[in-house]
């Protein structure tokens, strides 16, 4: 099996070295009176798996989507193995950089509305970012897919287009779109949510032979909580813009300081 | 000299006339369509045997055919079996008529874009057909209906300027007849062309107003 | 009827001029609406606006107007164009301007989720433009520019102004030489109606061939009424 990712776990190349890969400082956003972040400081280090919970609109994806610069903070600074992404620093407004689209590059994203591009076949979808955005040669780009399609169990739906699939293998081919680029981080955006519950499952396989097999940096949010609990190195409590609390799941899951963590768990997995 | 400020003067009284004819023609033309277009769609709702199916392919023939060539059909052909309307009564009749096929559709749309879900629940509710309409399945429909009324609205206020083909003196005819008359047309076309957009921009405007105000709610 | 068939060869060449008129029209029509649409997309000021004012001014001036101002006025300002050339050019010009409309509303309607995916990805604007966004909104542009063909077509007939021999300007010729009035105008009618049902149908044709999604068939109920359009979108 090809390796999924080509980065080294510890040092960087910058001299810096990376005890952090993804590093948000004193990072806030606001919708009008909507506090989605608060000063939010969080770390996370190569390689680690970690789950963000909490209920809705406490703004975990919001943490997502600044990383994959599809939200501006107002506040803070969030770095990429120590090298800036956002620097809003005392409310400055950044702009957006050709030196950003190259931090964006070493992550990945998978959406909980799929996203794949429906007038392309499945490998196509694989093969488009590599070829356009790595100047991949269009033989390397499809063994490169075939493989990645392979691995997520799909190498018989290569020509098939996204509507001609079933919103779990739509997820598959997502999270292969997403390996073609060879991430250093991969986001997951609640991968399971809009997906029927009979079709989870294979999706989560596919997700926990990445956290098991592969040394990419995976940050989920997600209210699998079991799946968790199982593939997480920590899991993160988030609740109205800040974390709650944050350890390894058996602390979290089996036993939590908190009272907000305890009253949540306690409502979710009651069910 | 290209343009001349000073006959470009000289003309705005006889382009405002002009103008004033067009803005009256708009009116009548939109009553008759509002009218007569309600009329056709709820006849073709209704669904009554040979009717229906006849105000079906009548809509489709003028939406097919252009309103020029409708225009004049109606005012030469009208006079050989000894109906005789003057330029001005043809015109309007004729846009009223051509426009009723479009507005007939827009009524059809509005309603059919009312959710099922919505009829559904008012038969849960057991709600009475009449006040399912008047309560329900109007004032959402209305919404849809009423934004895209102003535009036909805005787009008949361009096509009155067709009429100038039969000789009814609205904005266009005067513009030619001034450019005829006085072998400058750069003035008079130029001023007409902008009396067009001032209003018709204007108005689509409002229209856009319209449609945010009314806007679906998600 | 017979003088109609007497007269078959003006009605002919008129069919023609008009079909020819309302294809080149046409072309036109995709280049301009095609250049505007995206510049009214761009985030770009310098292109942005001047599409917003060509959209406006072509869409709140009526077509007679402009027929007449670009074969008439322009003379005095010193360049005299054909009537076929101008004919052809407003036609372009306008329809084009409706149609950039159709253009920008589809490719702003894209599902922001693809959008998002394309930046996940690290496509370049112009890329994902390119090859996501223009690529996708092609079949759910096809009804509207359905309705920009039908609309061209009636709108040859206000060529006939400018004293170009399309089929409205060849039919009065006919009924001033044969005083049959009826019967020549029927025949004009119903030559625009099977030309407009012809394009009804080879849109519903079209949108079948490239739905994305296979499951909901395009009805030719809706390719003959349409969506909107007008009736001579002047």
């Amino acid at each position: 099996m090809p390796p999924l990712t080509d980065h080294h776990a510890a040092t960087e190349s910058n001299g810096r070295g990376t005890s952090e890969m993804i590093t948000f400082e004193e990072v806030s956003k606001s919708w009008g009176d909507n506090h989605v972040l608060r000063s939010l400081n969080f770390h996370v280090a190569p390689g680690e798996k970690v789950s963000i919970i909490g209920p809705s609109g406490s703004g975990k994806t919001t943490i997502l989507r600044i990383l994959m610069t599809l939200e501006t903070p107002d506040d803070g600074l969030v770095s990429i193995e120590r090298e800036p992404l956002w620097d809003a620093r005392g409310g400055a407004k950044p702009k957006e950089t050709k030196q950003m689209r190259a931090i964006c590059r070493k992550i990945g994203m998978v959406f909980q509305s799929f996203n794949l591009f429906p007038h392309m076949t499945a490998v196509q979808n694989v093969m488009e970012a590599p070829v356009q955005v790595l100047g991949m040669s269009k033989d390397d780009a499809r063994e490169r897919a075939q493989d990645l399609m392979e691995l997520v169990g799909l190498s018989k739906h290569l020509d098939h287009k996204p509507p001609e699939l079933s919103g779990g293998q739509q997820q598959r081919v997502a999270i292969a779109r997403a390996l073609a680029m060879r991430p250093k981080i991969l986001l997951f955006d609640e991968p399971t949510s809009a997906l029927d519950p009979e079709l989870i499952g294979e999706v989560l396989a596919v997700i926990r032979d990445l956290a098991l097999s592969a040394d990419m940096t995976m940050l989920m949010v997600t209210h699998e909580m079991r799946f968790a609990e199982e593939i997480s190195d920590r899991v993160v409590m988030f609740d109205s813009g800040r974390v709650v609390e944050q350890g390894p799941p058996h602390k979290i899951f089996k036993d939590p300081d908190h009272e907000r963590t305890k009253l949540f768990l306690r409502a979710v997995l009651e069910r | 000299m290209i343009w001349s400020n000073e006959y470009a003067i000289d003309i705005l009284p006889v382009l405002l006339d002009g103008l004033w004819l067009t803005v009256r023609i708009t009116l009548l033309g939109m009553g008759i369509a509002l009218v007569l277009g309600l009329f056709v769609a709820v006849i073709r709702f209704l669904k009554i045997p040979v009717l229906s199916a006849l105000f079906t392919f009548y809509v489709l023939f003028v939406r097919g055919t252009p309103l020029l060539a409708q225009v004049y059909a109606a005012f030469y052909v009208l006079p050989t079996y000894g109906i005789r309307f003057s330029a001005l009564v043809t015109g309007v009749a004729v846009i009223g008529i051509n426009y009723s096929a479009y507005t007939a559709e827009v009524y059809r749309a509005g309603i059919e874009g009312v959710p099922a879900g919505q009829w559904e629940a008012a038969k849960a509710l057991s709600l009475p057909h009449r006040r399912t309409w008047a309560k329900i399945v109007l004032p959402q429909s209305i919404k849809t209906i009423i934004p895209v009324l102003g535009n036909y609205w805005v787009q008949m206020f361009k096509d009155t300027a067709i009429l100038s083909a039969i000789t009814v003196v609205e904005l266009m005819q005067s513009a030619k007849t001034l450019a005829n008359s006085d072998v400058r047309s750069l003035e008079p076309y130029t001023i007409a062309g902008i009396m067009y957009l001032v209003i018709s921009y204007t108005a689509s405007l409002l229209v856009k107003a319209l449609e945010r105000r009314y806007a679906p709610t998600h | 009827m017979s003088t109609v068939f007497e007269y078959r060869e003006l009605f002919i060449q008129g069919l023609q001029a008009t079909a020819l008129l309302t294809v080149l029209g046409l072309l036109l029509t995709l280049v301009v609406a095609f250049t505007a649409g995206l510049a009214r997309l761009s985030r770009h000021w310098v292109l942005r606006a001047p599409s917003y004012v060509f959209v406006e001014v072509f869409r709140g001036t009526s077509m007679i107007v402009q027929l007449f101002w670009f074969y008439y006025a322009l003379p005095q300002l010193g360049l005299q164009l054909t009537p076929l050339f101008a004919g052809v050019l407003v036609l372009g010009l306008n329809e084009g301007a409706y149609a950039a409309e159709v253009v920008r509303g589809t490719i702003a309607s894209r599902p922001r989720g693809q959008t998002e995916a394309c930046i996940a990805l690290g496509l370049s604007p112009a890329q994902r433009m390119r090859r996501v966004l223009i690529p996708q909104s092609i079949p759910a542009m096809l009804p509207s520019f359905g309705n920009v063909f039908v609309d061209l077509l009636k709108a040859t007939s206000l060529v006939s102004f400018i004293t170009v021999s399309e089929l409205t300007f060849l039919a009065l010729d006919v009924r001033n030489n044969t005083g049959e009035t009826t019967a020549v105008f029927l025949t004009m009618l119903v030559i625009y109606f099977a030309l407009a049902m012809a394009i009804a149908l080879l849109t519903l044709l079209l949108e079948r061939r490239f739905a994305i999604d296979r499951k909901r068939r395009p009805s030719l109920r809706k390719a003959l009424l349409g969506s909107g359009g007008g009736p001579v979108s002047a």
